[in-house]
């Protein structure tokens, strides 16, 4: 089975003090460090435990800027077999429609039986997905827990919905399905693999190769602009429980329940 | 009474007879001997032939001396009474074999001293062989596991010596000499005394041929088990790694640049480890002082030392079999070992200080992560915290610039660059960064004011010190970040390193390479103290217990510094707890093994601070951050709140310094 993998190079909120810039028109990027979007890593994991099953194999690709081959590598270090970086001016500044459509072009070059990206990125808004997938005319599901392939032309999967509960459904290959975390348990990728897969080649495409995608990517072409930031004020502070060890859980529980966290 | 070699055992002569049984015994032996040596060769590089004096004295020590036996006092003793009485009856073995053939094995005279000698020693041995099977079989110690094995060895060793006095006894009943007063031979001479020439004969003959059975069975029977440590110990104690502190290379032989070139890194199949880890297979004797001593263990880890030993030997045994096929198909890790097992481990080094033989276990489970982590198989609570080691020097994730944020109004000075300062103080991660922590930052950079005048600190430029990246077999991320302080503290010009984090301190000493001296903080104060530079107000009335870090006490030997700090305290009282010093009990482990959710009853610390309950202690004073860390969590699980404090020996000696304007100070 041949995969995609939609990723996408963040800044890693766990790993960086984010600040807005003067103009509050952006956050600070001086000093930040970046990795792969945890959703879109399950993603890349989920794909290579697949084709391990049936075979196949994996592509990564990702739309953005030279710097993003660093994610394509970590993630082919992993296992993807193939990275492609889609980097061009023109591309600058796409909203998530204008990604789709040149998501939607870069398919359409080779065949993939099977189309995956992370449930959101976490700059992101979770909408490529649905949309690459309503450009393609291809089945679409999202927040998908578990994937199954029952033959060549169908997947079983499980999707997560409110509650913690599960569906699962029967989908058709080709599909464009959005992983949720959790999924299942990414492989490390230490500092070796990085470097030994440093060597491996990416392939690099831009408006030339990709010219359908033009009609609907770019700046001028964004129907959603960001237009501003705001960092939420700092909440009420922490609450204290006191008491004794079981009045102590007595009360969380009661907390718990009042505030949704407990069915 | 005829000899040996000319009497008749169904109508074959004893010549015949036991040049046959010794040579297909001898033939036996070494056939199966060289079949245990196959997994050796076949396994990988261990650099262990330098340094031969001093592995002759190890052996003198470890082996001939047997040092690490008392330990344990009752069992430690036995073996002491079983290793001399095997080692004074080697000779008379061999003279026995001789017997078999020709009369010319027969000593001239008996009666003499060597005689009397081994004639007890081989009573004692008899009765060590009872004494040791009563102790399996009826007091049971909790470390033994409970193994036929054991006791058929007991039982064929006590046979042995039962039939050499019975040898030994006839011939001096028919000869009516006198052996050695109590000794089993002269037991057996007594009852003896009035038997007929032809029964006594008969006996003679039959307690010989007993002997030499029971020999060569034995002989051949050891290397299936835990007795071919008699075998393999004097080899594993004389090539046992000398340095203490350090981890072996990925790969002996290979340089740290070719490492990316290699196609697979750590342990992954048997053979993947060196000739001298499977050697420790081999030897380990199951005696369980290592389980005994593991906190792992003793808190339901799934591991115990002894056990991964004990595996490992199986399956060497099943993988390369002594006549059947191997049986190939079980993975190393997953059936043999469990990677939960793998990365239980503390790396304390609770078992290697116990092991009588020496065996390392240190070096293997890192070796085994090394594999793990090269396949992706690392616990998923780790994979952020290296993530983050790899991007911002440490595993909590902060940016490098707030690394010195803690130094802001103390002495410590970020040195930038060429000169600097003499003393550079190496705070590490979590002192850098945990609040709590901090303050054994700002108690050192008062100390060090105190006693240096001025010093220095890497501040944005320090990056992790890598000592747990590395036990936790992330080898290059471990390179990258000892690489970059390396040039750091190079170009600070400095002349000596103080570290208060018994991490850092091992790391620097031992993984780092053309490092100034360094020196642990305890060290700088015992120093300040005997010299006077430090003095101390007196104790406020709590009882104080020194918990010893593992990598400062066992793995770098500074046990008295800290002790030496405390006592200098005025009317400070302190206690031993029952586990100290090199049988301290780890708090659950630095570095990495903060982040490792590990599946036990409890947590080691919690076990420690109990132990410091028991002792008496108000008052838990430590000299390592993670120490504290674990030790402060474990007081509040342990619900000990109120009645235990944790201190660190830097914030300790921090409270209690009186001031520079007091005229005691200077």
């Amino acid at each position: 089975m041949e995969i995609l993998v939609c990723v996408k190079r963040v800044p890693d909120a766990a790993e960086n003090e984010i600040e807005l810039n003067a103009e509050g028109t952006d956050i600070e990027r001086g000093e930040l460090v970046y990795s792969v979007n945890e959703a879109d890593n399950y993603a890349v994991e989920e794909a290579l435990q697949i084709t391990g099953r049936v075979g196949g194999s994996v592509t990564v690709v990702t739309v953005g800027e030279e710097e993003d081959e660093d994610v394509l590598r970590r993630q082919m270090a992993m296992g993807a077999a193939h990275g492609a970086l889609i980097c061009d001016d023109a591309f600058r500044g796409s909203d998530g429609r204008g990604i789709a459509a040149i998501l939607k072009a870069f398919v359409e070059t080779a065949h993939y039986d099977l189309i995956l990206t992370g449930v959101q990125a976490d700059d992101g808004c979770a909408q490529v997905g649905g949309m690459l997938a309503a450009m393609l005319d291809y089945p679409f599901a999202s927040l998908v827990t578990s994937i199954e392939v029952m033959d060549q032309r169908t997947l079983k999967i499980a999707r997560e919905i409110e509650g913690g509960s599960r569906e699962i459904h029967a989908i058709d290959l080709p599909c464009v399905l959005s992983v949720q975390t959790g999924i299942n348990e990414p492989r490390y990728v230490g500092m070796r693999g990085i470097r030994q897969a440093a060597s491996l080649p990416v392939s690099r495409l831009g408006a030339p190769e990709l010219a359908l995608a033009l009609s609907y990517s770019g700046k001028i072409n964004a129907r959603v602009v960001r237009t501003d930031y705001f960092v939420p004020p700092a909440g009420k502070g922490a609450e204290l429980l006191r008491g004794s060890r079981e009045e102590i859980a007595g009360k969380l529980v009661e907390l718990l329940k009042v505030k949704g966290g407990l069915n | 009474m005829d000899s040996i070699a000319h009497a008749t055992f169904w109508f074959v002569s004893g010549r015949t007879l036991f040049a046959c049984l010794h040579l297909l015994g001898l033939a036996c032996f070494v056939f199966i001997a060289a079949r245990r040596l196959q997994p050796l060769r076949a396994a990988q590089r261990d650099l262990r032939f330098d340094h031969p004096w001093t592995r002759l004295g190890r052996v003198l020590q470890y082996w001939l001396s047997q040092w690490r036996h008392p330990r344990f006092p009752y069992a430690g003793a036995m073996h002491l009474l079983i290793f001399a009485g095997f080692l004074i009856l080697a000779g008379h073995a061999f003279a026995l074999l001789g017997l078999g053939i020709s009369d010319r094995f027969r000593p001239a005279e008996s009666g003499g001293l060597y005689d009397a000698v081994r004639e007890y020693a081989a009573t004692v041995v008899f009765l060590c062989m009872i004494a040791a099977a009563g102790r399996r079989l009826i007091l049971r110690p909790a470390r033994y596991p409970r193994s036929a094995d054991a006791i058929f060895l007991l039982a064929l060793i006590a046979v042995l010596m039962a039939a050499d006095g019975l040898f030994e006894g006839s011939y001096d009943a028919f000869t009516h000499r006198l052996a050695a007063t109590y000794s089993l031979t002269w037991v057996v001479g007594q009852s003896f005394a009035h038997a007929s020439a032809t029964y006594l004969h008969r006996v003679h003959l039959g307690a010989y041929l007993a002997h030499e059975a029971s020999f060569f069975f034995l002989l051949c029977y050891r290397p299936f088990g835990i007795q071919f440590h008699v075998e393999t110990s004097l080899f594993s104690i004389y090539f046992a790694k000398l340095e203490r502190g350090t981890v072996k290379p990925v790969r002996w032989g290979v340089a740290e640049e070719q490492l990316d070139s290699v196609a697979s890194l750590g342990v992954k199949r048997f053979e993947d480890f060196t000739w001298k880890h499977i050697l420790d297979f081999y030897s380990c004797a199951d005696c369980g002082r290592c389980a005994e001593m593991c906190p792992a263990h003793a808190v339901g880890r799934p591991l115990a030392p002894r056990t991964f030993s004990i595996k490992g030997r199986d399956y060497l045994f099943r993988h390369y079999p002594v006549f059947a096929a191997s049986c190939d198909g079980e993975r190393l890790v997953g059936d043999v070992f469990s990677e939960d097992e793998i990365w239980s481990c503390t790396t304390c080094g609770a078992c290697e200080a116990e092991c009588p033989l020496l065996v390392e276990y240190i070096d293997k489970i890192v070796d085994l992560r090394r594999g793990l982590m090269d396949d992706g198989k690392a616990p998923q609570s780790l994979h952020k915290p290296l993530k983050s080691l790899e991007s911002r020097g440490n595993p909590f994730g902060k940016m490098e610039k707030r690394r010195g944020d803690w130094a802001q109004g103390t002495a410590a000075v970020p040195v930038d660059g060429a000169g600097g300062a003499g003393t550079l103080y190496f705070a590490d991660s979590i002192t850098s960064y945990d609040e709590r922590m901090q303050s054994i930052a700002r108690a050192v950079a008062r100390i060090l004011e105190r006693v240096e005048g001025s010093f220095g600190i890497l501040g944005a430029k320090e990056r992790d010190s890598g000592h747990d990246v590395r036990r936790f077999g992330e080898e290059t991320l471990f390179q990258a970040l000892r690489d970059h302080n390396s040039e750091a503290i190079r170009a600070s010009g400095a002349r000596r390193i103080v570290t208060a984090d018994p991490h850092a301190f091992n790391a620097l000493r031992h993984d780092y390479r053309d490092m100034p001296p360094v020196e642990h903080i305890s060290q700088t104060i015992a120093h300040g103290v005997k010299s006077g530079a430090i003095r101390l107000k007196p104790a406020d009335g709590a009882t104080y217990t020194y918990h010893d870090p593992c990598y400062l006490g066992r793995h770098n030997g500074v046990y008295d510094d800290p002790r030496t700090a405390i006592d200098a305290i005025g009317g400070a009282r302190r206690v031993e707890m029952k586990r100290s010093r090199d049988r301290s009990f780890c708090c659950g482990g630095g570095g990495l093994a903060l982040f490792y959710e590990a599946r036990e009853r409890e947590r080691m610390g919690v076990r420690r601070v109990r132990m410091a309950a028991e002792a008496g202690a108000t008052t838990m004073v430590t000299a390592c951050p993670f120490c504290l860390t674990n030790i402060e969590d474990a007081i509040k699980v342990a619900g000990l709140e109120g009645q235990m404090t944790a201190i660190d020996l830097a914030e300790l000696v921090d409270r209690q310094m009186e001031t520079p304007e007091s005229p005691v100070a200077k």
